[in-house]
């Protein structure tokens, strides 16, 4: 049985959503152009993922096995409007640059992955703090994601000019394929690349070997 | 007690109708309580599209250089209904009116043949709005609401006329969906800052304006209608030029802009 510590602090960097189960990369590749928006995301996603972890798991005992991915569902996608029309109301710059993805929150797997594989089996403080800690280790890949790109594509960070640009008379020639959605992919790949360096124990077996060719006469 | 069956056909029935009543409360409330919000914000963000296509409202800012707000700044401008065919006109309630709303509407916009249609979008509206700004009882901006399709989707935007309505004022798109970096290049303000004082029409009053690669020698009468196309992004470029000429052409507020043009 998991400790309440580690329900919430494994998903960040041992069991990360996008970087050891490469879930929700959509979004991480859309709205990291800038920071703003990416610390918008994050916060929708910690906020859908946590109350989707509730919600699924105080009727957990009561949802039939046949529509429970439905009613998972129809959960997820009310708090996802909630929180786009909240968004709409008091941010909406940012509601506007993000654009669908807001919505597309529904379909993002690590909010439907926590609540069918942790939600339905646990209580609801456990499944809040599951919830937190998946959405926190999606929060962290993605705002490391930004703070390479931000920078290096526009010069900015939060807005605030880092790299005075040449064409407004400054020095650094911007990287433009920093703000188009693959270098996100370069920069998660690089990600991943670094904490299984760190941490060994999620670097995947080979799933076969390639056998030393010992018949050399058929080559021939 | 009997142990409870969660797979019972009521039990089904029970938790799909509760979870529909209990998400679209949810829903519906969150949407009911915001929507004065959501209104206002919209509202805003116009005022403020306009105000920057007519070069009042720094890019960004939300005051102008000596601090007036944007309700202030847009309090300037009178805000007209406009039937685009006889350029007249017309008595409605501008606070109301979607222009790119009612171009959906087959009762209140026309169809375009392909040939007539060069900016691309399908239907125009019958009636669009313009949004006149007047000192010391002369006319001084013209704005008007603009939109066609350039590479991946449809750019709408707000083209400022000068008050001599020949002279371009300002350009700026609220939406678009170009590539970054590329087509996207429409937002850039050095290229928004090519636009001021580009001339609308040729002699004999036809839309004239033209993205250009390389621009005629400085002073040649061709030069007056020339702006710079954006590099990398031919079709956006094209259909930026094909959409100020046709809603400065006389399917657009050509015969509106030639009366105001006469009359003053």
């Amino acid at each position: 049985m998991s400790t309440t510590k580690e329900v919430l602090v494994d998903p960040i960097f041992n069991n990360n959503p996008i970087a050891l189960q490469v879930l929700g990369i959509c979004s991480a590749l859309a709205v990291t152009i800038n920071m703003s928006t990416t610390l918008v995301m994050c916060a929708a996603v910690i906020f859908v993922t946590t109350m989707s972890n509730v919600a699924v798991s105080v009727v957990r005992n009561r949802i039939p096995t046949s529509i429970r991915i439905i009613v998972q569902m129809t959960i997820i996608a009310s708090l996802v409007i909630v929180v786009d029309q909240v968004l709409q109301a008091v941010a909406y710059d940012i509601s506007k640059s993000l654009s669908v993805f807001v919505g597309l929150i529904i379909t993002n797997c690590i909010v439907m992955g926590r609540a069918e594989a942790f939600a339905m089996q646990n209580g609801p403080y456990l499944s809040a703090l599951d919830g937190l800690g998946n959405a926190l280790g999606y929060s962290v890949i993605l705002i490391g994601v930004a703070l390479i790109r931000e920078p290096l594509g526009a010069g900015t960070l939060l807005g605030f000019e880092i790299l005075p640009k040449v064409t407004e008379g400054g020095w650094y020639v911007p990287n433009g394929m920093l703000l188009l959605s693959p270098s996100a992919f370069f920069i998660i790949g690089l990600f991943i690349w670094a904490i299984r360096a760190w941490k060994t124990e999620q670097v995947e077996e080979a799933e076969y070997e390639i056998a030393p060719n010992l018949q050399y006469k058929e080559a021939m | 007690m009997a142990e409870f069956n969660k797979d019972s056909l009521g039990n089904v029935l029970f938790i799909a109708i509760a979870v529909c009543l209990v998400c679209s409360i949810v829903v519906s409330t969150a949407a009911v309580v915001l929507r004065p919000m959501q209104k206002e914000n919209q509202e805003l963000d116009q005022k403020q599209n306009i105000l920057r296509a007519a070069g009042l409202l720094p890019m960004g800012a939300t005051v102008d250089a000596d601090g007036r707000t944007v309700d202030e700044l847009f309090a300037e401008f009178e805000v007209r209904a406009v039937d685009l065919d006889t350029g007249e006109y017309v008595d409605i309630d501008v606070a109301e009116y979607d222009p790119v709303k009612a171009a959906k509407i087959p009762s209140e916009s026309r169809d375009l043949s392909k040939n007539e249609d060069i900016a691309t979008i399908g239907r125009r509206e019958n009636v669009s709005l313009v949004y006149l700004r007047k000192e010391d009882g002369k006319l001084d901006k013209v704005v008007i609401p603009v939109r066609g399709y350039g590479l991946w989707g449809t750019l709408l935007g707000y083209l400022a006329l000068d008050g001599d309505v020949e002279t371009i004022s300002g350009l700026g798109f609220y939406f678009h969906k170009e590539t970054p970096g590329l087509g996207g290049e429409v937002d850039n303000p050095n290229w928004k800052a090519l636009w001021p004082g580009v001339a609308l029409y040729d002699d004999s009053g036809e839309p004239a304006v033209r993205l250009v690669k390389v621009r005629s020698p400085e002073g040649s009468s061709a030069s007056r209608y020339e702006v710079d196309a954006l590099s990398g992004a031919t079709l956006t470029t094209r259909g930026v030029e094909n959409l100020v000429r046709f809603w400065t052409g006389d399917l657009g507020f050509g015969p509106y802009l030639n009366n105001l043009r006469t009359t003053g």
